[in-house]
Formats: structure tokens, sequence, C-alpha cells
């Protein structure tokens, strides 16, 4: 079984651990409501995290995601209150967000700048643009046919559910079955390779950060839409979230290894952890803690494990 | 009409009054070299000799000053990368190009994937094919689905030759294929060589062994300050004189 495979399973084996774990220190831990809550928690990180993953992969980092997403829903806002219809207002807000993956794409592989850099500073542009349109104010009130996305549901399961089910599949199909996928890995591992046989490189680094801006709308959407508000802030340090997620699934920080399926166990971990702690009245600052330690005991663990 | 024997004798490539300079250093001066089907061509010659010059004029990376190539019957003044690939010219780098976290089938097809529905990957149709490959060089490798990384020096030298082949490689292009590989490691790539060779694929190499060049090599082409100073059958020279033409006393 390849490496990848038996790190996902000790993985699913740990997230198991814990529903134990948190099954026996809170009685409303196993409840239907709690379960469905856990899941549509843990959508923003995983829907995220697929467009990271192959970011990763390709021994790249978008920092900017968590700016994408807070301007993306304000651009679906300004669309919505302009009387633009559902489906126009959230194609609207996806397109800015490939745009905005299309920026870093492009500095990053055309222009050849560090991608820690570029991302880094488009996520301070995309931060500051968000807080001029929005005059650092909220923006408040859509309709039903909106905020469905992220309260509604279909038959048991919230629609954001649902939303990140198909993204997932959608993810997994790129990354294991076409060639956006193979070559994530290959610019990860060694890019020079694949030059040689021909391919552009510039190309396929640019998609990638594309489509890491795609979900980073998406995530937005879900975000204003639950929220019933366009919140400038919002999405603040969720590229640290995401990332972590991503790494602790199993893709390797130096690139060249990467799965769809690890960042979604990784996702749904995360999701109980912090769900766990809450349930338990841990403090919210003690969770970030916990977060920034699993970064650290992520790299560390899937580094030796893949190394040996 | 050509009798079978001239028709295997004339040349796959023949490199014609080939020159080549960077500035004021004359690294390739009027080189005329033949190579043949079935040729193991080691090119040998002390640094800055002008083999890596050579090599790359002959793959098309850089473009020569003056002369011109002939490959398969085609008179060719401007041989680029992919005009050298479409004849059948690849290179197999010392460093060999793979992606250690891809599979041997991954490898062998990387840049090629075979594609169905215009957009997936036909994995299948892939591995099918790198396994007919490897049978056919009969290559020892434990399967097709481990990662390069897991490989023997000489294992992964079989992975690139095998993707150079897969590739349309007819005259491959090796570049100091057993560097840094001890002796059971060597004698799979040389295995490898002479099995190519059988099958009349031109083979040239770049190699500073010269025990390794006289084991491996039908033919031995010495290059000395950018010129062709020995084009010579390896049986009817030696060691001593090889050195000879590359220290330019002969």
């Amino acid at each position: 079984m390849p490496k990848k495979y038996k790190y996902n399973i000790i993985l699913l084996v740990m997230l198991l651990i814990l529903i134990v774990v948190f099954s026996n220190t809170s009685p409303f831990f196993l409840k239907l409501y709690n379960f469905k809550n856990i899941l549509d928690q843990s959508t923003i990180n995983i829907i995220v995290g697929i467009g990271m993953t192959f970011v990763i992969c390709s021994a790249g980092i978008d920092l900017s995601v968590g700016s994408i997403a807070a301007f993306c829903g304000v651009i679906a806002a300004f669309f919505l209150h302009a009387g633009i219809s559902v489906p126009l207002s959230m194609l609207a807000a996806i397109l800015i967000g490939a745009f905005s993956g299309f920026i870093n794409g492009y500095i990053i592989s055309v222009i050849k700048v560090n991608p820690f850099i570029v991302t880094i500073a488009t996520m301070s542009i995309w931060r500051a643009l968000t807080l001029i349109f929005t005059k650092s104010t909220p923006i408040y009130g859509f309709s039903s046919g909106f905020t469905m996305l992220g309260t509604g549901s279909f038959r048991l399961l919230p629609l954001t559910v649902v939303i990140c089910i198909i993204v997932i599949v959608l993810g997994w199909i790129l990354f294991n079955k076409t060639k956006l996928g193979y070559y994530s890995a290959a610019i990860g591992n060694n890019e020079e390779a694949l030059r040689r046989t021909g391919v552009s490189n510039n190309y396929y680094k640019t998609i990638i950060y594309v489509l890491s801006g795609i979900t980073a709308a998406i995530a937005g959407l879900i975000i204003t839409s639950k929220l019933n508000c366009a919140d400038p802030t919002a999405g603040n340090m969720l590229e640290m979230d995401v990332i972590a997620t991503v790494i602790l699934g199993g893709t390797s920080i130096n690139g060249g290894k990467g799965t769809i399926i690890g960042t979604v166990i990784s996702g749904l971990f995360m999701s109980v952890l912090k769900n766990g702690l809450t349930i338990n009245a841990i403090p919210p600052y003690y969770q970030q803690l916990l977060v920034g330690l699993i970064i650290i005991f992520a790299v560390i663990t899937s580094d030796k494990f893949f190394k040996n | 009409m050509m009798k079978n024997d001239e028709i295997k004798r004339s040349p796959v490539v023949k490199i014609c009054n080939i020159s080549k300079s960077f500035g004021h250093v004359q690294a390739i001066n009027d080189i005329c070299i033949n190579l043949f089907q079935g040729d193991i061509a080691a090119i040998v010659g002390d640094n800055g000799a002008g083999k890596s010059t050579l090599i790359k004029l002959l793959s098309g990376v850089y473009k020569q000053d003056e002369g011109y190539f002939i490959i398969f019957n085609d008179e060719v003044h401007k041989l680029t990368p992919e005009l050298a690939i479409s004849y059948g010219i690849t290179t197999v780098y010392q460093d060999l190009g793979l992606v250690d976290t891809l599979d041997v089938c991954s490898n062998i097809y990387l840049g090629k994937e075979i594609v169905k529905n215009k957009f997936f990957i036909d994995r299948s149709k892939m591995l099918e094919g790198a396994k007919n490959l490897i049978k056919r060089l009969d290559i020892n490798i434990p399967s097709i689905k481990v990662e390069t990384s897991v490989l023997s020096g000489g294992q992964r030298q079989g992975v690139a030759i095998l993707r150079s082949i897969n590739q349309g490689g007819k005259i491959l292009i090796l570049d100091e294929p057993t560097a840094a590989m001890g002796v059971k490691e060597s004698k799979i790539v040389f295995d490898l060589i002479r099995s190519l060779s059988e099958q009349g694929y031109t083979i040239i190499l770049i190699c500073h062994n010269l025990q390794q060049v006289f084991d491996i090599s039908n033919r031995i082409i010495v290059l000395c300050h950018g010129k062709v100073t020995a084009d010579i059958n390896t049986v009817n020279t030696s060691e001593d004189e090889i050195v000879k033409y590359m220290s330019c006393l002969s």
C-alpha cells in the first residue's frame, strides 16, 4: 500500500480516537445536531484546503486565501445589493477569486517572485481593498436565496456540506486523474525535469493558484451567507488553519506529495478537535495555541514518516 | 539500389563541419562525425574539450555558428530541441530528470501522458505501456508503481532511458550514465545499453571513465580543444593511445 494511504489511515484512527475521547468528556458531543455542526464547521477549511493541497504540493504557498475570501464575499454583497441575481453575484465573486489567483500565479511563475512574498503582499492588498470598498463597515442583509447557501439543508445535510462534497469530488478527480495533479507533484519535486519534457510549468503553476483563488472565493460566499453579512475582517488567519489542515493531512511542505483524502480527514480532525474543546469549555486562545503546535507536530511527523 | 549492409551502414546522423564559439572561445571547431544505427559511441576528452557543447548542439539546445546536420537523410541547418526530439534525438542528463515522488510509470510518461476524453489520464494504458517497454528492454525494476526515489542508481538510469525511448528516442545521448555508481549498478546500465544497441538504437555516451568506455563502446570519438582528434573503433585502440589523443599529442 502506498505510504500516503498508510498515513491517511493513521490520521483516520487518530480522528476516531478523538471522537471517542470527546464522547466520554461531554454528553453533548455525540448528538446528531453536534455532528452536523462539526461537518458544517469543517467545510471552509476543507474547501480552501483542496485548493491549498495543489499549491503546497507544487512547493508553493498561498497566504492570501483569507483576504480573497473576504474580498469575494464583499463583491457578492455589492452585486446582490445592486439587484443582480444570486447566481450571477456568486459567479462574479468566483471570477474575482479566480482573477486573484491568476495574479498570484502569474507573478510567481512568469515574473518568478517567491510565492511567500507574492501572497503575503496580495494578502495585504486584497484585505486593504476590502476595507476600502466597505469603508471598514460590514454589509448586511441578503435575500434568502443567498443565505440559503450557508444555512440551508439538502435532506439531512447542511447545504455547505453538500457543496463541500462536490468540491472534494472535483478536487480528487483533478488531483488524481488529470495532468494538473501529476504536474503539481512534478513541479513541487523537480520543476526542471518537467520543463525538459516540454511542458509549460508557468501555465500549470498559474492554474494551481487560480484554483486556490476559486476555493477561497467559494469559502467567502459561504461565510458571507452564513453570517448574512459581508464582513471585511472575515477570513482573518484562515490561511493558518488551512495550511495546518493540509500539512497535517500529509501534503509535504517541501512539495512533491499530497493527498486530497488526507486534507479532508485532517479538516474533519481539526473541526472535531475545536468542537470538542469548545464543548468542554476550553478557551479559544488555547485552541489557537493548539493549532500552532499541531502545525509543528504535523510537519515533523509527516516528514519523518515519509522519509522512513 | 542500396544493399542491406549499405543501408545498415548509412549514418543516421551526420555532423557536417559544425563550429561553435562563445565569445572568443572556440568551443567546437569544424567537426565532422557520422553516427550509425546501433553504434555505442563514447565521446571523451579533457575538461573544456567541447563534449558538452557537442551534445547540446546535437540536441538543439545550442545553435551552431557554421555547418549543418543530416539526420535520417534530412539536411537540417536550424536544429531546435523540439525538432531534435521529433527526429528521435533525446538526452538523458547526469541528474536523470526524474520526479522522485512520482512512480516509475508516471516518470516514463512524464510530459507525454496518455489522455482519454481529452482531459483524463488513462492510467491503465500507461501502466500497460510501461510494462511492455520494461519487458521489451528486459530491465529489472521491482514494480512500475513504486516511487523512483526507492530505486537503485542503475534502475533510476533505466527509468530515465525508458522515458527517452517512450518519447520516441532513437538516438540516445547519455551524459555520464554511470556517474557515482558502483560496479554492480554500472553493469545494469551497460547491459541495458548493449540491449538497446542490439535493438538498433544509437547511443552516444559522455564518459570520463576510460575503463568503462572500453567496456561498453564500439567507437571512441576523442575531442581536444574543440576538434576531433580521433574517431576510432574501440577494438583498434588502447587507453594510452586515447589519452594521447585527449592531450592533442597524436
